[in-house]
């Protein structure tokens, strides 16, 4: 399943960028473009832990999974995976 | 009875402010020594606000000849139930039912709310004079924060109506506030509120550990120890002392031991610049940085703040206690909508030695 038009949704809906029109690839790495402060970072969270309806444990708290649009596609799949197993 | 701070009185007007009925006497007076009651009480950091049933202009217009008006937040003076006017100051100051007493000359007002069972104490207005004996309304420190909370409340006023006009990407509104964000060392001066603060703050707080007045005041003297204040002002005026950081500044490894932030600041977006300020200073003095984190259940936040970062796992002990680490290559810009007042910490530890001649 593809997960990215609502991720993609979420992520430009809540941090703005500073150059107008710019737009966001899904191998950007937003945390690296922006200062993300810890709202949006409690908010990105918990959208995915509600819309997709997992858990992300303290492990899976790492940065790197939650930086672009794909990684976090990629976690999305996964737990969805482990869920379903 | 709780035995509950009260961190706010609602009070009615006729009969309760004062003695009279507004719309039907010509003169009404205030009662008995009741402006300095309020006064003092407001001095101690105890909100006030009003539910009356009256004409709203005209009430506020009689507490501005009384010269009360200033005193009260988010007054409500309408014909609807009292128990909805509490409600709508509850949700405005953002605190618990259980914090609000509620005073009225009228059993059917205080049975009205009390049946509403939320939680909120009431008193009838005879007894007004024992306000100022009652323990609930004095508080063990009195901060200098708790000296201006109402003026902080009034910011958060405009705040509000301000933000809900503004239309736009929500860091542009940020922008427009002028944020102002101080990083201090702390002084004696400041404990009674850090030690308020490890007491009072939950979501991001990165231990849950509390720390008595005695051990801070040791630990701003133990030049192996930086204990950080911060304060936020905007264009409105100051949110107070926000935030603290303890950490441990000995070479090669310093160790973030408390980081903590109050909840009033979160959606300022500023809960991240501390740690990205420490994180700047370890660099600086070419150390490495750790930090201590215990999962009290109610911190994810912080949690979240620390790992999002770029803290990563070096320790779990399995039960809760983490022990996180950052490599320091990469660490995040400041955010461009707030400006940041940061000392260079060794430098003004140093300074401090020399003048007091601390070892």
């Amino acid at each position: 399943m593809d997960y990215r038009e609502q991720l993609r949704a979420f992520i430009n809906e809540n941090i703005s960028f500073t150059h107008e029109g710019a737009t966001l690839s899904d191998d950007d790495n937003y945390f690296e473009l922006r200062f993300v402060n810890s709202l949006f970072a409690m908010r990105l969270v918990d959208f995915v832990e509600q819309t997709f309806g997992i858990e992300i444990t303290n492990e899976d708290l790492d940065l790197q999974y939650f930086s672009t649009i794909n990684e976090l596609q990629a976690l999305v799949s996964r737990k969805l995976e482990q869920k379903g197993a | 009875m709780s035995s509950r701070d009260i961190k706010c009185i609602v009070w009615d007007l006729d009969n309760t402010i004062w003695d009279g009925v507004l719309l039907e006497d010509r003169e009404v007076s205030l009662k008995p020594a009741i402006a300095s009651i309020i006064d003092t009480l407001d001095k101690r950091g105890i909100l006030h606000s009003i539910a009356s049933k009256n004409d709203s202009e005209l009430a506020l217009a009689k507490l501005a000849e009384l010269g009360l008006e200033h005193y009260f937040l988010y007054p409500e003076i309408h014909w609807s139930s009292k128990s909805s006017s509490i409600r709508a100051i509850q949700k405005n100051l953002n605190i618990g039912f259980d914090t609000m007493l509620f005073i009225d000359d009228q059993s059917f007002e205080l049975d009205e709310v009390d049946n509403e069972q939320l939680g909120v104490i009431c008193m009838h207005a005879d007894h007004y004079k024992d306000l100022l004996n009652d323990p609930r309304l004095m508080p063990r420190f009195i901060t200098e924060d708790s000296a201006r909370r109402r003026e902080m409340y009034v910011a958060d006023q405009l705040r509000k109506s301000e933000e809900m006009q503004y239309e736009g990407p929500s860091e542009q509104f940020l922008a427009s506030l002028d944020m102002q964000f101080t990083v201090n060392l702390a002084t004696e001066n400041d404990l009674q509120r850090v030690e308020e603060l490890t007491i009072r703050t939950n979501q991001l707080n990165s231990t849950g550990i509390t720390y008595s007045y005695e051990q801070l005041v040791q630990l701003i003297h133990d030049p192996d120890y930086a204990l950080l204040v911060c304060e936020l002002t905007d264009k409105y005026g100051t949110y107070g002392k926000i935030g603290i950081a303890l950490v441990k500044t000995t070479a090669p490894t310093w160790h973030i031991e408390l980081l903590l932030m109050s909840c009033r600041v979160m959606s300022r977006g500023v809960g991240t610049l501390l740690i990205t300020y420490i994180m700047n200073q370890a660099k600086l003095h070419n150390c490495k940085l750790q930090a201590h984190f215990i999962d009290t259940g109610r911190n994810r936040m912080m949690n979240i703040s620390y790992r999002f970062s770029g803290f990563t796992v070096k320790h779990d002990d399995g039960n809760g206690r983490y022990l996180f680490e950052h490599s320091l290559e990469t660490i995040p810009s400041y955010p461009n909508y707030v400006m940041l007042e940061a000392p260079d910490l060794l430098s003004i530890e140093r300074l401090e030695e020399e003048l007091y001649g601390l070892s």
